[in-house]
């Protein structure tokens, strides 16, 4: 297997009065159809090693490489394309479009990458709010859905360009126990079934057990 | 549908209120806009043109633009020559005939010839001061402001011949006269002569209808004691736009002040600019405040949105989709503004041709609003309102561009 992701003494410090570190000289490499979970406590530094990850936010030491690819040099408008075909995120908080409906929702990142005709997108949307349970929930918007199938929405919507990483800040933070098992039960099933890439920021180390990999943070460091 | 323009619209829509004010604001701007452009406009146009109608397009008068210069200056070179006692020449244009051929052989127009000559009318025991015109009524009759303003009589009484005389009537009245009475015409040169009164005109001038007395040519000729002379040729041009290249011509080759009507009147022509420059201010005023509307709106959805921004960057849209998203949106307000502005300057435009009024009481008679129908006010307006709308919403969303996705993030979760 490949590594997906490198980084090399990835570091990211915050410029204020008193410089706060986020995330300290973490070398890693997670290969392609793994599924990662990124654990540690509150404030370690967790989801803002996922946001360098994403491309969210800029290192301020250390390289990070996406597919073998070197992302220093990249401006924002290559970032943001490779964040739209080559990345999918899933956050604690669904963060759907509340004026859209589930399937046009998932259709925004296929219509901002362009590649498929518009009958494909909407073909494309359906089906996979199908695949994951929501057949019957493709025009209701964000507000007429439960937790649990807002954030298969958001899974969904991060599967709509069939990028190779998913990057999951603890998706199931904020659902109750049936709710968080489907939602891990689709994100194993991505990597086992579609041979996706998932890293996903969790507290629940039982699910994290259940991963193939864990880094912990503490400190802004792997512990 | 554009996916940008798309989730423009769905925001703007979801402010269904907000967004109707705003639109209404900029309307209201562009609605009056119109209006008062077409107004100001119309009454620019309907002053221009009475000017054009009742005056010469060109005026050529027996006048120099400079002195002349003394044979004396040519003959001899001298630094200055004192005590000269110049001849005292006639005046008036001399060698009409060749004159009015060259003009005939290429104005543009109509023309006619005249003496002009001040003296007083007399009738009963009253005097009126006038200037007495002496013409030819068939070249006069294309120039002339008069011929289509009789009350009582007509122009075609001064082509019968005799000792006829055509007067305003406001000279009339002051003079206690009536139409087919006999005035007395007394000439600076105390010349008299006395003309019956064969017509009454009312041109609304009140110089005019006070002060002017047309007689034949001829009988001009022989109350001033000038026999065969002219002092003025008045030229009426196809278009009136062609006046100041037609003067110029005309006193090159003659040799005569030809006065085109833009210049008699340039302190009147400046006056209109100023009055559209500040039209026009008043109009970039009007939208600059319906723009503060729509910078609100679009300010306060980019701070709802914020966190719909966040998710949009994180989804793989660039600053640029950002930029362009709320920027547009200011623009769609701003044109659906504009279209409605549109409809509402259409209708008050047409509202105010509808208003009828009388003032006579100076001679200046007006019995409605002029307006103007331009499509160029409704190009302007919604220029000015597209420009102040695309202002108004690039601030908000030059700043919505800039937000760090992170911080919205972390500030939800």
């Amino acid at each position: 297997m490949s590594a997906l992701i490198e980084t090399e003494k990835l570091t990211r410090v915050l410029p204020e009065t008193v410089p706060v570190t986020l995330v300290k000289d973490i070398t890693l490499a997670i290969n392609e159809r793994e599924f990662v979970a990124v654990t540690g406590p509150s404030g370690s530094g967790k989801s803002s090693l996922l946001y360098l990850l994403g491309l969210l936010d800029r290192p301020t030491a250390g390289t990070l490489r996406i597919g073998g690819r070197d992302t220093e040099p990249m401006n924002e408008r290559e970032r943001a394309r490779t964040r739209l075909s080559m990345l999918g995120f899933v956050f604690q908080f669904h963060f759907l479009l509340p004026e859209f409906t589930a399937r046009e929702n998932v259709e925004i990142p296929m219509r901002k990458l362009g590649r498929l005709a518009r009958p494909q997108m909407r073909e494309r949307a359906g089906e996979l709010l199908s695949s994951l349970g929501l057949g019957e929930h493709l025009d209701k918007r964000p507000d007429q859905l439960s937790g649990g199938q807002r954030q298969r929405v958001a899974v969904a919507r991060s599967l709509a360009n069939d990028p190779p990483l998913i990057l999951a800040d603890e998706p199931t933070g904020s659902l109750d126990s049936k709710s968080s098992e489907q939602v891990f039960a689709i994100l194993e099933n991505l990597v086992r079934e579609r041979g996706k890439t998932v890293v996903a920021v969790t507290h629940d180390l039982d699910m994290a057990a259940r991963m193939d990999r864990r880094f912990h943070i503490v400190d802004g460091k792997i512990g | 549908m554009p996916l940008i323009f798309d989730i423009a619209i769905t925001h703007i829509a979801g402010r269904g209120r907000q967004t109707l004010v705003a639109v209404i604001g900029v309307a209201v701007g562009v609605g009056f806009s119109i209006a008062m452009a077409a107004l100001m406009q119309g009454g620019q146009d309907d002053f221009v043109r009475q000017l054009v109608d009742t005056m010469p397009h060109v005026d050529i008068t027996d006048e120099q633009r400079t002195a002349r210069r003394q044979p004396a200056e040519d003959a001899f070179a001298t630094v200055a020559i004192s005590g000269l006692r110049p001849r005292d020449d006639r005046r008036g244009i001399i060698n009409p005939t060749a004159a009015t051929s060259w003009l005939e052989s290429w104005i543009p127009g109509r023309f006619a010839t005249s003496l002009k000559t001040q003296g007083v009318i007399r009738y009963s025991s009253r005097e009126v001061g006038a200037a007495i015109i002496g013409i030819e009524p068939e070249r006069e009759s294309g120039v002339s402001p008069i011929v289509g303003n009789f009350v009582e009589g007509s122009f075609s009484a001064l082509s019968a011949g005799g000792n006829n005389v055509l007067i305003g009537d406001t000279m009339a009245s002051r003079l206690g006269a009536g139409f087919g009475d006999t005035i007395t015409a007394v000439s600076s040169e105390g010349l008299t002569r006395n003309f019956k009164i064969a017509g009454l005109f009312h041109t609304g001038t009140t110089a005019r209808d006070e002060g002017e007395a047309y007689v034949l040519l001829k009988n001009a000729q022989i109350l001033s004691a000038r026999p065969n002379a002219i002092n003025e040729i008045r030229i009426k041009l196809n278009d009136p736009n062609r006046a100041p290249a037609v003067a110029q011509r005309a006193e090159a080759e003659l040799g005569y002040k030809a006065v085109a009507w833009q210049e008699a009147n340039e302190s009147i022509l400046e006056a209109l600019v100023v009055r559209n420059v500040i039209m026009y201010t008043v109009v970039g005023a009007i939208m600059l405040v319906a723009g503060f509307g729509i910078y609100n709106i679009i300010s306060t959805i980019t701070h709802e949105k914020a966190r719909d921004i966040a998710i949009m960057k994180s989804l793989g849209f660039p600053e640029s989709d950002m930029r362009r998203l709320f920027l547009l949106e200011g623009v769609v307000i701003g044109a659906a503004g504009s279209v409605l502005g549109g409809l509402l300057g259409v209708s008050m435009t047409y509202a105010l041709s509808l208003v009828r009024f009388e003032i006579a009481a100076t001679g200046q008679e007006m019995t409605q609003l002029p307006i103007a129908w331009s499509l160029m006010h409704y190009v302007i307006a919604s220029a000015f309102a597209l420009g102040s709308a695309a202002v108004a919403g690039y601030l908000p969303a030059r700043r919505a561009a800039r937000l760090n996705p992170v911080e919205i993030i972390r500030g939800a979760s």
